[in-house]
């Protein structure tokens, strides 16, 4: 970690967050800040409450009929389960890629244009063009998927079509970027890339990656947060994480003994 | 940990051999069972097919007598002053039954009676002077001359030609008698009688005489009655389905509401009948017998169907698309509209599809709004009085006349073409619109 | 701590635990026979000596494949990982305290080859000293025991004043009486390997707290570490 991470404020800070489905109480008094630049790995068992701590970020649970949350998410200091924000608004800064790749049925092109047509963030068709063209290009898929931008995304492989929404996502500029198992449905190699298209990302994105691979989790981010029963047992410096965690709870669950 | 009892043992036993025995028996039999089921269905459609299809074929032919007709000016001569001037009102006004008869009177020597006269005219339809009249009117310069001419016979001649009489029946018991039974042999004997397919039965409505009688006023009635079903069912269904499906909270009224949805969907068409008779005549005061009416009628029934089948095909839209497009901002209804109905479409139509070919089918809801009067005109507005195919197939079926059965049949014919084809439309959009989604 | 879901990963780890206490024990048996051979002037157990030195490379190396594997099959992590580092750590050192014993077990059969010679008891002393350390360090490991780690680690400084001592002793024989001058210089050699002995067990000492705390044993703060919460 360097210097400058340490001043800077947290992008996203959670302060005592709580959510409950109905009476289970999924997410227990969680705080934890995320910075821009890094990647941070949320680990934890199924059902340990990490992947409903992501949603909480972009508000995905909002969908979800009888969630609640309390305690405070502030993003760049500003409260995003305030009233006055607009859940649209915060899930086009905060942008999310999922455990299976959900392109759309449509066009290579269209899947990536389609933020900025809804959100109209391009102004002439050349400037969509570029938008699409960059976004692809950072997701390191240009160059395999120039020639037929035309073929429906569906038809793409797994991979590419993970990175495809990668490129989805970043196609509208958002600040952070949530990930939730993004290589579960991946083979190695489509792992690897897509692992060194977050490394490549890291800079410029506050990226959060749900992960069941401790590897992965130990290969790509700079902080690990371990949760378990929806509590947050440890939050540190991944090499910390790995090599020596405090808590009797982190080393059980990431040396694969009984917990 | 425990171990398994000696199964090694109990592999070899005679009973595992007779048990797999028995599992390739009954998996034999339910095979059997399946196919017998198949034949069944098979047999039975073959069996209307073939009697449907025997009969149809005499529906669409006609049997039409050859004669010399000599156009006798003094015939055509006015009758009274006022025609004078003008050769079609007087072409309009002159006995063609006289024309006719004195051909005939010619043809056949042996008539002497006026009654005789009147019997060799009913071998023809009444159609027939209808075609005499029409040539004189189009070719003047004709009258003067003895011309052959290809007349309709009457249904009676025609299901005698065709077979469906049977001469060895005592006369008393006929419909045709034995004078003209000898006529009929005399023309047939001269090469004057000649089947041809009835254009009549396509291009014309409905008539009290089966020769004449034709399906097109129906044809025209079914697509007027659906185009309203469909422009009325189609939108309220999907969008109350949309709405059910996607917008709606999970309370005790939506609960509520899919229960009445799904016992709609299995109410007796009759009783939609009596609410489109009491909502759209009594209160409304729409005109009655209207395909306007018979397709409100029909919306009402086939809601539920769409209702229910939309809800599936939304239901079965991967969560994963909506998440994809919430997860990049979209609103609610944006993700439903660009995203989830799209994909849900081909179950959608196919649905509205089924709904509607249903539509086609029924009768029994628009016997209740007065959709079974007798309409001999083709309709020209939603407003007017028009019938339907299978209504026209249920009136046709109750008529008397011998020669309705081969109408009835050949309707039903026309019909299941037009089921097939509206079937076929199903398919092709569903393939048309099947996108592949990753689920 | 509780045991791995996969039993035969727990399997691995013993059997690597087992090879690295048998290198300790085999190597302050080494330093034992050496230490007797010096006494007895009995070249068979100069011979036990050396053998023993090949029989501990050969276990350095088998230490050292079974690591390799068990880092291809289990890829360890936290605990695991560091048990792993510190035993490929640990046979190298234990390997070269038994070099060492080697060598004062080569010098005993030189010096008794030159004529007849006496011991100087300080040597007999660092000896003691050296064995109990090693002894001790591996009994921590065994136990994992972070405290008695420590212990053998802070044991060092008395080794070293104990060799300084023994320096001092044989350099004053020494110019007592210089045409014993040979022996002298064997003895001051002796005493050094003994140091070095010393040495290598604190370091040994390090590496078994390291394994069992994940924290560094500090140079100057030699408070022990806080071990790990077990809150499970």
């Amino acid at each position: 970690m360097t210097m400058a991470t340490v001043q800077t404020p947290p992008k996203i800070s959670a302060q005592g967050v709580n959510v409950f489905y109905g009476d289970t109480h999924a997410v227990d008094n969680v705080s934890l800040d995320l910075y821009q630049d890094e990647v941070t790995a949320l680990i934890g068992p199924s059902g340990c409450g990490k992947s409903t701590f992501l949603r909480c970020l972009n508000r995905m649970n909002d969908t979800i009929a009888d969630c609640r949350v309390s305690g405070q998410i502030l993003l760049d200091d500003e409260d995003i389960y305030a009233s006055q924000i607009d859940v649209v608004q915060l899930r086009a800064r905060v942008g999310m890629v999922f455990q299976k790749p959900n392109p759309f049925p449509k066009s290579i092109y269209d899947n990536v244009a389609y933020g900025p047509r809804i959100h109209g963030l391009a102004d002439t068709r050349e400037d969509l063009d570029e938008i699409v063209a960059v976004s692809l290009e950072k997701a390191g898929l240009w160059d395999e998927v120039k020639d037929r931008l035309d073929h429906l995304g569906t038809t793409l492989s797994g991979g590419q079509q993970q990175r495809l929404c990668i490129a989805r996502a970043i196609a509208i500029d958002p600040e952070v970027i949530l990930m939730d198992e993004p290589c579960s449905a991946l083979d190695p190699i489509a792992t690897a890339k897509v692992e060194a298209l977050i490394e490549e990302l890291k800079g410029g994105y506050a990226i959060i990656l749900v992960t069941h691979s401790m590897q992965q989790a130990a290969r790509i981010s700079q902080k690990t947060a371990f949760f378990h029963l929806g509590q947050l047992i440890e939050f540190g410096d991944t090499t910390q994480i790995f090599t020596s965690p405090t808590s009797g709870r982190t080393r059980d669950y990431i040396t694969g003994r009984l917990v | 940990m425990t171990s398994l009892p000696n199964l090694k043992k109990r592999w070899g036993r005679p009973q595992v051999q007779r048990r797999l025995r028995r599992r390739y028996i009954y998996e034999r039999i339910f095979r059997m069972l399946g196919l017998a089921a198949i034949g069944v269905a098979g047999l039975a459609l073959a069996t209307l097919i073939v009697s449907v299809g025997k009969n149809a074929f005499g529906g669409f032919v006609q049997t039409s007598i050859d004669v010399d007709i000599y156009l006798n000016p003094e015939d055509l001569r006015p009758s009274s002053a006022r025609y004078r001037h003008d050769f079609a009102e007087r072409v309009e006004s002159a006995d063609m039954r006289k024309l006719l008869a004195d051909a005939l009177e010619r043809q056949f020597p042996d008539i002497d009676t006026d009654s005789e006269r009147r019997r060799a005219l009913q071998l023809f339809s009444l159609q027939a002077r209808r075609t005499l009249r029409d040539y004189i009117t189009a070719t003047p310069e004709k009258i003067g001359q003895t011309v052959r001419m290809r007349l309709l016979a009457s249904d009676d001649v025609d299901q005698v030609v065709k077979g469906n009489i049977d001469p060895r029946v005592p006369e008393s018991d006929r419909r045709v008698k034995d004078k003209e039974l000898a006529w009929l042999a005399a023309l047939r004997a001269d090469g004057r009688i000649s089947r041809q397919l009835s254009t009549t039965f396509f291009t014309g409505g409905d008539s009290r005489e089966p020769e004449i009688a034709g399906i097109f006023g129906a044809i025209i009635g079914s697509v007027l009655t659906l185009l309203v079903t469909l422009l009325t069912a189609f939108p309220i269904g999907t969008l109350a389905a949309i709405y059910l499906e996607e917008f709606s909270p999970q309370n005790r009224l939506t609960a509520f509401i899919e229960v009445n949805i799904n016992n709609l969907a299995a109410v007796p068409s009759i009783v939609f009948g009596l609410l489109g008779l009491s909502l759209f005549l009594s209160i409304l005061e729409l005109p009655r017998s209207s395909p306007l009416v018979g397709g409100l009628t029909l919306a009402l029934m086939t809601l539920p169907t769409i209702i229910i089948a939309s809800r599936a095909s939304l239901r079965a839209v991967p969560q994963g698309l909506r998440t994809a497009a919430q997860g990049l901002g979209a609103s609610p209804m944006q993700v439903v509209f660009h995203h989830v109905v799209p994909s849900a479409m081909p179950g959608i139509l196919t649905g509205t599809i089924i709904g509607l070919s249903r539509g086609l089918g029924e009768t029994a809801p628009l016997l209740m709004i007065g959709m079974v009067a007798f309409v001999v005109s083709t309709p020209n507005a939603l407003t007017d009085a028009a019938t339907v195919l299978p209504v026209q197939i249920f009136l046709w079926a109750d008529s008397p006349e011998r020669a309705f059965v081969e109408k009835t049949s050949a309707a039903i014919l026309v019909l299941l073409g037009f089921l097939l084809a509206v079937n076929a439309l199903a398919v092709w959009l569903r393939q048309r619109f099947e996108v592949h989604i990753p689920d | 701590m509780t045991s791995h879901i996969l039993k035969s990963y727990d399997q691995e780890l013993d059997e690597l635990k087992t090879m690295v206490s048998q290198m300790g024990g085999l190597a302050e048996e080494q330093l034992d026979k050496a230490m007797r051979a010096l006494h007895s002037c009995d070249f068979d157990l100069v011979d036990e000596v050396v053998a023993s030195d090949v029989q501990l490379d050969q276990m350095e190396r088998d230490v050292e494949q079974l690591s390799m594997t068990m880092f291809a099959r289990r890829a360890p992590l936290a605990d695991d990982l560091r048990e792993i580092v510190a035993a490929i750590k640990m046979t190298t050192l234990i390997e070269r305290m038994g070099d060492h014993a080697k060598n004062i077990g080569k010098r005993a059969r030189d010096m008794a080859l030159e004529g007849p010679f006496t011991v100087p008891p300080l040597l007999d002393s660092m000896a003691n000293e050296a064995k109990m350390m090693v002894s001790n360090v591996i009994d921590a490991y065994v136990r994992r025991d972070a405290d008695a780690a420590v212990d053998v680690w802070e044991h060092d400084e008395h080794l070293d004043s104990l060799h300084s001592a023994a320096s001092r002793d044989i350099l004053s024989r020494m110019m007592d009486a210089p045409e014993t001058m040979n022996f002298m210089t064997h003895h001051l050699m002796i005493a050094k390997n003994l140091e070095r002995i010393g040495d290598q067990a604190t370091n040994v000492a390090e590496l078994v707290h390291y394994a069992i705390t994940g924290r560094e044993l500090d140079q100057r703060n030699t408070t022990s570490a806080p071990s790990i919460t077990d809150d499970a």
